[in-house]
């Protein structure tokens, strides 16, 4: 489809860009992305992803906006605590583009719903925060073929790398299993500092953008740390072999989803 | 010197910078290696940047022709990158 005047205008600083131009603008506005958690990570990545025409939104997140949220969650204000999440969400993205639709699945990822969750979109980004929802939705799309980006932040640190089938280890080629529940801690209790979800939110849109306009290279095959308090970033290398992997490997023991137990104060 | 041919034309006098260059490039996408735009353009900031720009991208600019009413017309052979 022509982009009309004021998509020329409203991408204008994208399509001047050699490596989008209108035909990368026009992929975006047919891309569909799944964030799952529209927390401090999904947050910024929604929003940078509406902002830059991502035609197709999905928002995944069972819970309400809570006071202690505002603090690095920047979709939500004041008046939508006690909201659902994924309507206030909806309503901030429909607010800054009306070139971008949103579906919101208002519950919990699991082993029951994640791969029909997954299978209507071209890429999916891990905004949850713990290990239980970033095992399942690595699983899940290894299984489905999905590329997805995942991320991690607690207190002045966060980490992310870029799946994409075929081209380099999964998540659990190099994590392998969930650390026991409790060992620990998770960001609630551990806190983290919001600016952090913004800078590696909007790093998982950018791996999502660069993914969808076919440009630059991406964090597959290597996982990028940043350290805020010694302003370090730090791109490690991930070991190529992954065909011993229980789920991403030539003989594949994980074949079923599986619900790790989540730690209990995580529980609502 | 006979008339350059081409294969589509775009007015860009209604915009300013960058829009002038974006609404060309946006036109010149639509068409196919080799052809040629026609891109017509106000005297003054447009006739600095649009022709440069159109080089930096790699396409091969054939003429500038000054209407002499104020605007002029550029002639853009596509390349592909
Ligand atoms: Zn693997």
């Amino acid at each position: 489809m022509p982009l009309t005047d004021e998509q020329i205008e409203r991408y204008s600083r994208h399509i001047i860009l050699k490596e989008v131009g209108a035909k990368g603008q026009n992929k975006l506005l047919k891309a569909k992305v799944l964030i799952i958690g529209a927390g401090g990570l999904g947050a910024p990545a929604a929003m940078y992803l509406a902002a830059a025409g991502v035609g197709t939104i999905g928002i995944a997140d069972a819970d309400e906006v809570d006071l202690s949220n505002l603090q690095r969650q920047i979709i939500h204000g004041t008046a939508d605590v006690g909201k659902a999440k994924v309507k206030s969400a909806r309503e901030t993205i429909n607010q800054m583009n009306p070139d971008v639709t949103v579906n919101t699945y208002r519950t919990f990822v699991s082993s029951e719903n994640i791969r029909e969750l997954i299978r209507d979109y071209d890429f999916i980004i891990d905004g949850t925060d713990n290990f239980p929802a970033k095992f399942l939705i690595n699983d899940a799309c290894v299984m489905e073929k999905k590329p997805f980006s995942h991320a991690g932040i607690i207190r002045f640190k966060g980490q992310l790398m870029t799946y994409v089938p075929g081209e380099g280890p999964c998540y659990r080629c190099v994590f392998k299993n969930p650390p026991p529940k409790d060992a620990v801690p998770t960001c609630k209790q551990a806190g983290v500092i919001g600016a952090m979800g913004g800078v590696i939110g909007s790093l998982q849109a950018m791996e999502a953008i660069k993914y969808i306009i076919g440009k630059g290279q991406l964090l597959t095959g290597s996982l990028l740390t940043y350290d805020a308090l010694t302003m370090e970033f730090h791109k490690i290398k991930l070991p190529k072999d992954t065909h011993n992997c229980p789920v991403c490997g030539e003989h594949p023991t994980i074949t079923e989803l599986i619900d790790y137990e989540q730690a209990e104060c995580d529980m609502k | 010197m006979p008339e350059i041919t081409f294969d589509a034309e775009v007015d860009i006098t209604d915009k300013v910078c960058p829009l002038t260059f974006v609404k060309a490039k946006v036109s010149l996408e639509e068409l196919e290696e080799g052809e040629v735009l026609a891109i017509r353009m106000n005297d003054g900031e447009p006739v600095q940047n649009v022709p440069r720009s159109m080089k930096e991208e790699g396409h091969q600019v054939l003429k500038l022709k000054d209407n002499e009413d104020g605007t002029y017309t550029l002639y853009v052979k596509k390349v592909e990158a």
